[in-house]
Parts: structure tokens; sequence; C-alpha cells
């Protein structure tokens, strides 16, 4: 599944926030390679730096010492529209509270990256139907976000994200404000993105539950890297779902 | 990059959405606009109804008045009793550029028919004042070179004066008594309308001057309040203007640097007049219209801060997704373009149908002129990137990471 080709690699990254009173120095030297194909998780408390790790590597943020390489590409210290130009060419984001455009119809927001790469209409109206499709949603394409649950809306962010196939997956906490069940679906969705497309996945999270689905578990502590386990026997999403317990007022859903 | 196609859409959309906030803002710059336009095109209109009133004098049309003099810092009290018959035919006699002269006196007096009295200006003047002020007989004559020089004791009268002294009946050859004599009822004047001045034109009564002298204002053979001329070619105006200066001089004997005893107005210089007060009046309301744009301005500025302040959120999400600072920046910005120009457009079509309506009302011929048209759509338009550009700046420089924790 895994390949030896870096795709992020992390050289002595630092990253230090001044605030009026105290510098806080939320990354301390922390250096990484993850390579393409893998499906990584990161955890970590709050406080422990896995957010601002999340913000560097997805091109939100600049570190303040060190280099990020991202696929081939020095990004770390680029200019604003630089790496907007790298989060919409390599990068797709999964956020925690979906981020979905309110009042915008699921096909809209899954073209949204598209518009800000100069895709023509009927080219974007063609990809986001493809991609809605192979997430499940084809028959919620013209749903505005109030009208799909919340794993339905988590699976158009996921559409979102990989509507310009980006070799890069960025997840936050994506599984944050569902239930179980419907945190295994798309968990499940996850890994099955990962081993058929083979899209490098970083999963941010605080649940060690969800981090087992991973492949790879690095544990970031006080800004440093505590642990990097390879987990040989990930868990399965799918069998976890067949195992959940048959509920009576489970809502079918798509 | 973000087609400009695509940022005109989504501006629209938002502006839907938004309905009741986006009416308000845009009713700041529709009412401006409306406003601008109305004002430029009443002016307009009020400057051409002075110019056809002014035409209205008689083309070409010389006023010649007696002036007080100063002499030692006194001015005279004496003013007018130098102008004669005399002056106004030397003058046609010997200004080349003056095709003709009449002499012109009136007062107010009261006339009286079988069962009728109306108070009008009677005038005295000669048969040239027809032509000369654009007057026609309607019915009847006017009076003739024998009885001006006999001191007739014939009139004309205006539409007015006829209406109040006789009613439906035919006044022609019907008399009229003014003071102690009978003045018989030769012609009747067409109808002229109201003068730039404001005068009935049609509320007088015309005699021959030697008649006026003899027997309404008593006053020595010649005299005259006024003279009344007309040049031969509106391009001859200042022309004439000058030669009657030099006649009047030589034969009143003012030397050149001496101040006249007579002034001199000219139809350019009355409709010039005007025509300043026409245009002060209309950059005055300009300005007090222009004002209220800037005000819709403001509230275009304060709706697209709100509006970037609640989309915070959405702009993180933009941004995250690979929207750069130029996109959002587009974004806004064409936003407060279309939300200004759209008032723009509404105020203009409004302002247009107001126009139409004042015109039928006012019975005026007023019309949109293309300068307006294009400055109010332009105007619009400038509000729209001058005040939109502050708060589009404000959503570019948002940090995703702040504007994504944004709830």
């Amino acid at each position: 599944m895994e390949s030896d080709q870096p795709l992020i690699e992390l050289q002595q990254i630092g990253k230090d926030y001044v605030t009026e009173a105290v510098t806080v120095r939320a990354l301390r030297s922390v250096s990484l390679t993850i390579f393409k194909g893998e499906f990584v998780a990161i955890i970590g408390q709050s406080g422990s730096g896995k957010s601002t790790m999340m913000n560097i590597i997805g091109c939100l943020d600049r570190p303040t010492r060190g280099n990020y390489i991202l696929d081939g590409l020095e990004v770390g210290a680029r200019s604003n529209d630089a790496r907007a130009v790298v989060r919409n060419h390599l990068i797709g984001f999964v956020f925690q509270g979906f981020n979905l455009l309110p009042r915008t119809t699921a096909q809209e927001n899954v073209e949204l990256p598209l518009v800000y790469r100069g895709v023509g209409a009927s080219e974007r109206a063609k990809r986001a139907k493809e991609t809605l499709e192979s997430v499940g949603l084809g028959s919620r394409m013209h749903h505005t976000p109030n009208q799909l649950s919340g794993g339905q809306q988590q699976r158009v962010a996921i559409a979102r994200a990989l509507v310009t196939q980006p070799p890069l997956l960025l997840a936050d906490e994506p599984t944050g404000n569902l239930d179980t069940r419907t945190s295994l679906e798309v968990l499940d969705l996850l890994q099955r993105l990962n081993r058929t497309q083979k899209i490098t996945i970083v999963l941010v999270t605080h649940e060690h539950d969800i981090a087992a689905c991973a492949s790879r578990v690095i544990e970031f502590r006080d800004g440093r890297i505590r642990r990097d386990e390879r987990n040989a026997q990930p868990l399965n999403a799918a069998e976890a779902i067949a195992n959940l317990p048959v509920e009576d007022d489970q809502v079918a859903e798509s | 990059m973000m087609a400009i196609l695509a940022a005109i859409r989504l501006a629209f959309r938002a502006i839907i959405r938004a309905k009741l906030r986006s009416t308000l803002t845009v009713l700041g710059i529709l009412i401006g606009v409306a406003a601008v336009v109305i004002v430029v095109a009443l002016g307009t209109g009020v400057q051409q109804q002075i110019l056809g009133r002014i035409s209205n004098l008689g083309a070409n049309v010389i006023f010649i008045w007696p002036q007080a003099t100063q002499s030692s810092g006194v001015r005279s009290k004496d003013a007018g009793n130098r102008l004669s018959e005399n002056d106004g035919r030397a003058l046609v006699r010997e200004a080349t550029s003056i095709a003709d002269v009449a002499p012109f006196s009136s007062s107010g007096a009261q006339i009286i028919s079988e069962d009728q009295n109306v108070v009008t200006q009677v005038m005295g003047t000669t048969r040239g004042y027809m032509d000369i002020r654009g007057f026609s007989i309607g019915k009847g004559r006017m009076f003739t070179e024998s009885e001006e020089l006999l001191k007739a004791k014939v009139c004309v009268m205006g539409e007015v004066v006829r209406q109040k002294l006789f009613g439906k009946q035919d006044p022609i050859g019907q008399y009229v008594r003014i003071g102690r004599y009978p003045y018989r009822v030769v012609g009747l004047l067409s109808e002229k309308g109201q003068s730039p001045f404001g005068e009935d034109q049609d509320d007088r009564l015309i005699m021959p001057i030697g008649s006026y002298r003899a027997r309404i204002q008593k006053s020595p053979p010649g005299r005259v309040q006024m003279l009344i001329a007309s040049a031969k070619d509106e391009k001859l105006v200042d022309r004439a203007v000058s030669q009657i200066d030099s006649i009047l001089r030589q034969r009143h004997r003012i030397g050149p640097d001496s101040e006249p005893d007579f002034g001199v107005r000219t139809q350019s210089e009355i409709r010039k007049r005007f025509e300043g007060i026409a245009i002060t009046l209309t950059l005055l309301l300009s300005s007090i219209a222009a004002i209220s744009l800037f005000v819709g301005g403001i509230g275009v500025m304060n709706i697209m801060l709100v509006s970037v302040t609640e989309r915070t959120r959405e702009i993180g999400i933009r941004m995250a997704i690979g929207a750069s600072s130029n996109d959002i920046l587009t974004q806004f910005l064409v936003e407060a373009v279309v939300l200004s120009l759209l008032g723009g457009l509404i105020g203009l079509g409004l302002g247009a149908g107001a126009i139409i309506l004042l015109g039928k009302v006012l019975d005026w011929s007023l019309s949109l002129p293309i300068p307006a048209v294009v400055a109010a759509i332009g105007t619009s338009a400038i509000i729209g990137v001058v005040f939109g550009f502050f708060p589009a700046l404000r959503a570019s420089r948002l940090d995703p990471i702040v504007a994504l924790r944004q709830e």
C-alpha cells in the first residue's frame, strides 16, 4: 500500500506563537516523513501541537523554523497566494465542522475548489457529479447542507476535498461531530479511498479509537513527537460497522 | 483565478440571500441617483424654458433705459428725462446694425368699458413695437401711422384685458374709457403668454405714444421711458450695442470716459443672467443630491463590512480550498459594485419615470440628458468600488486559520 516516495517531509519544524506576554513554543523541532499512500493518524491532547502541525501540513500556516517539502516542493516559506495555490492543487481538506457553504447545494460546494482553479462550468459539474457519486451521494446533488444529515454533510466535504484529485487528504477531527456509526462510515470511506485510490491521508484526532483505523499513528505531546508507530493491523471500519449492535431508532441514510 | 462572470453570479446570489438588507442598501444609492437625474433634467428643462421665454421677448431685442447719473457723488433725481423719440430716430438713421427702434412708455391705469373696469398696463408706443417685441394682431388692425401722428384716441388690447372687459363680446369698434377720454378699440393682440420677468404679456393695452403722452401720462413732447431696439441679426447684437452707446453719448454730449445717462440691456445678457441662476440652482440641488449619493455609498460600505464579518467562516473555507486573497477581494468588490450598480440602474429608471411624469404635469419638454445617464451609472459603479474596496480588502486579508475557527 505504501510506497517509498515521500509526500511530506518536515525538517526540524518549529513554530512559535508570540503573544503580548509570552512566546509559546507550539512545535519544537519536529522532523517527520510521510510516504505516498500512507494513512497516518496524528493524535494528541489539546495543547500538544497537533493542530499547529495540521495547519502547517495544510499550508494554512507557516513554520517559524525548518523546512517543509510537500510532493518535492519547498512550500513552508511561500507567500499567502502561493500557499493558496498549493492548497488548491495538492491538498484536500476535511474539517470537523464540515465547513460547507450554507444555502449552497452539494454540487456547488464540491465544485468550489475547481472554481478557483478556473475550470469551466460544464467540466466542473461533470467532475462534481462523478465525485459525489463516488462517495455515495449521487442522489443528493441538489440538496443544501441543512437538508443533509451530519454523515452526508461530511461525505460532501470529502467529495469537495477529492474533486481536485489531490495527492494528500487532510482530515481534522472529521468524526468529531458524528455518532459512532456515522463516524465509522466516514472512516470506512477514508480507508477505501486510501486503499483503492492510493490517496495519502493525514487524520488529526484526539481519539485513540479513531486513530486505530490508521496504518501509522503519530502522537504529539508538548510540541514534540512522543510516539511514531506502525499499526500492522489497523481496525477495519467496515467490519466494525457490521459488529455494531442493531438499534431500533436507526435512521436509514442515503 | 475566479472569472469575473462567476463573481458576478456569486454576488447576485449573496445579494438575493439577504433580501431586506440588500433592498435597504440599494435604496440609498437609488434615491441618490434618482435625485441627481431628476434635478439635472429639471435644471436643463428650466434653462430651456427660460430660453424659450426670452426669445419670446422678440428676436435680437435691445432695451435702452434711462439711467441716473452721478456727478460729484450725487445721483441726479431726474433719471429718465433725457431719452427721447428723436434718439430712437437717430439710432434707426445712424446705427447700421439696428433694424428698428420703438419708443415706449407705460403706466398702470384703470380702463372702463360699459359695465366693467380693469386695471392694467397702458403702453404708448409706435407700430414698430409689434415686430421688435414679436407681437402680432389677432383680430382687427394695428393703429395707423396717421393715427400716431394725430394722437388719435385708439387702442389695441391684449386677450386678458378683453376678457375682463368684454367677456365673450367682440370688442372691435367698441369704446373704452381711460381717465376722461374714450378710446376706440381697433385691434386685439395675439396671445403671447408670460415674459421671462413673469409679467403676463397679454395683460396690456397699447396706444400711439403721442396719445399716451397727451392724455395718460402728461409729459413733454418726444419724451419716452424706454427705447426698444432690434438688431438686424443675432450676430450683430453686440455691434448694435456699441453703436447705440456711441450715438447716444454723442447726442447726449457724454464723454467716452464718463458714466452714460442710459443703460443698455440685450436679450443675450438677460438670457445669460437667467441661465446663470438656473445653473447655480442646478448645481446647488445636484450637490445636495450628490451628498445623498455619498451617504448611500457609506451604506454600501457599512453593509459590506457586516457581510464580511458575517461570512468570515465562508471566507476561511474558500481560502482553505484555494481561493487567493485576490479572489476574495474580487468577490466582495464585485458584490459591492453590483449592489450599487443595481441601485444606480433602478434609480435611473425611477428618475426617468419621474421626469416623464413631471414633464406631463408641468407641460415642459423634459428629457433625460445622456451625460446624466452616463454619470449616474458611472458614479454608482465608482461608489461600489470606492466604498466596497475597504471591506473587500479586509476580507482578503483574513487569516484562514482564524476565519475557519469563527462560529
